[in-house]
């Protein structure tokens, strides 16, 4: 069976647009959490979110490219063109061999209202322009990077609620894993913009700490109140480890394990069985147990119940070894369709650094928590395993190990 | 409206909107060949002159409009 390893990755998120600031803020511990005033006035219960600054891509790319890319698209860019430069990777070699394309995205809401109010305006869809059919379709993302970088191979988008990124990675791994692809940019997208999150908002998801932004999002304490919505982009390179080796690539770390299920049961609501079964599977699949994780990157996301199941499914595997664990939406809020994707490199950068970011705001556990050895500030750690948990809305499942290569 | 406003409202925003060289803007360019306008380009090219000049640019009328200069003289005899 072929190992698949990580030759590049890129980050755009609230916590810096690039490796290198990112690495320094999630060392540092630094919220990338305010408010966005235009949500009040469309009507938002709270207008707490991740701040991601829009890319300025005029001269970069040509304008047939800049119509069609949705915010998203333009995090997944950025992220992608890093993780490229990271891996030694070219256009030349893009144009001469065949590179898939995999990336968690379930939404393009901004390009879809923005079209129908267009719509509604002129009552001619022709005034929508030419660029919103491809910003508003859920694989915006993946059709536009594959045009972008004049990719090959699998191009496709993975929708998956807020395991998007996640299992991206993971049928990445099985794609390179099965010798049908040497090479798979994957990732994850999440577009940030207010017309992207009302629904979300309007079911009571959202912490309402509006007063104290960088406290809000909580994971694992008693006085968690709700999450605070995210995103940006990432990207990561997977290649077949003798392809890389053959290339001269650096080799970041290697996508050990990958894991699923489905809990079959509620739409909204998590299961620490369904959750389980999913990190049960990636360990397995990776060839290691438990007790050999150094480090968890929780999905937890800051709600009462998500993080109360998964603390218990966590308490169940890992309790007797006292694995840290944090969760990085604690900083960056959660980075749903983007999340999978992100926390793989928040994680890689703590592998390849030596340290754990903080689960900030984990001041007073509560009755499953406390059982859990939570990371409530930066610590000094070698980190040669993880593990790393995505779950999301209808019950999908997902979980990565990652295993650094000494 | 004069040609001349006609030509230089056209030429600004197929400078600015649709990103074309003001060095390939010749009365005498083929749309198509000459300024690589597609037929994407062309749906926003519609919007445009939908909110600079005011009418609805209708395709079977754009078959014989092949030169930019065609292109102003189109505009010149929808607007007067």
């Amino acid at each position: 069976m072929r190992r698949v390893v990580i030759t590049g990755m890129g980050i755009y998120s609230c916590l810096g647009k690039n490796l290198e600031e990112v690495t320094q803020s999630l060392y540092a511990g630094k919220s990338g959490i305010g408010i966005d005033p235009m949500r009040k006035e469309y009507g938002y219960r709270s207008a707490l979110t991740g701040i991601v600054e829009r890319p300025v891509l005029k001269g970069v790319l040509d304008r047939r490219s800049r119509v069609c890319l949705a915010e998203e698209g333009e995090y997944a860019y950025m992220a992608t063109a890093e993780a490229l430069r990271k891996a030694g990777v070219e256009m030349d070699y893009l144009e001469k061999n065949e590179v898939g394309v995999l990336f968690g995205n379930d939404s393009s809401a901004k390009a879809v209202i923005e079209a129908h109010t267009t719509a509604m305006e002129y009552k001619d869809t022709q005034m929508m322009g030419s660029g919103a059919i491809f910003q508003s379709m859920n694989s915006t993302v993946t059709m536009n990077l594959s045009t972008i970088f004049k990719l090959r191979g699998i191009n496709m988008t993975i929708s998956a609620a807020c395991a998007s990124g996640s299992h991206a990675i993971g049928l990445g791994l099985m794609f390179i894993r099965n010798g049908l692809q040497d090479m798979v940019i994957c990732g994850g997208a999440q577009e940030t913009h207010y017309l992207s999150m009302g629904s979300f908002d309007g079911i009571g998801a959202f912490s309402i700490r509006e007063n104290e932004p960088t406290k809000a999002s909580r994971p694992f304490d008693r006085d968690r109140d709700g999450l605070v919505p995210g995103g940006g982009a990432a990207a990561v390179i997977l290649e077949d480890y003798d392809h890389a080796v053959m290339r001269g690539a650096p080799i970041i770390a290697e996508v050990a394990g990958y894991g699923f299920s489905s809990n079959g049961a509620n739409i909204s609501q998590p299961s620490d069985l369904g959750s389980s079964i999913a990190m049960e599977r990636a360990l397995n699949d990776a060839g290691v147990s438990a007790q050999d994780i150094d480090y968890i990157n929780a999905h937890a996301t800051s709600t009462l119940q998500g993080d109360a199941f998964e603390a218990m499914a966590l308490d169940h595997l890992f309790s007797p070894y006292r694995t840290p664990v944090s969760s990085t939406k604690s900083m960056t809020g959660h980075e749903c369709w983007m999340a999978g994707a992100s926390e793989i490199v928040y994680s890689n950068l703590m592998m390849l650094n030596s340290f754990i970011a903080p689960n900030l705001n984990f001041e007073n556990p509560d009755e499953y928590s406390k059982n859990l050895n939570i990371v409530p500030k930066t610590i000094e750690k070698n980190i040669n395993l993880y593990l790393s948990n995505s779950f999301g809305f209808g019950g999908t499942n997902s979980a990565l190990v990652i295993k650094k290569i000494l | 409206m004069q040609r001349e406003e006609v030509i230089k409202t056209v030429n600004h925003f197929l400078v600015e909107e649709i990103e074309i060289e003001e060095d390939l803007l010749k009365e005498d360019a083929l749309l198509k060949e000459n300024l690589g306008i597609d037929s994407l380009d062309f749906v926003d090219i519609v919007v445009i002159v939908e909110k600079n000049f005011g009418f609805k640019i209708k395709p079977e009328e754009m078959k014989e409009v092949k030169t930019l200069g065609q292109f102003y003289d189109y505009i010149m005899g929808k607007v007067n």
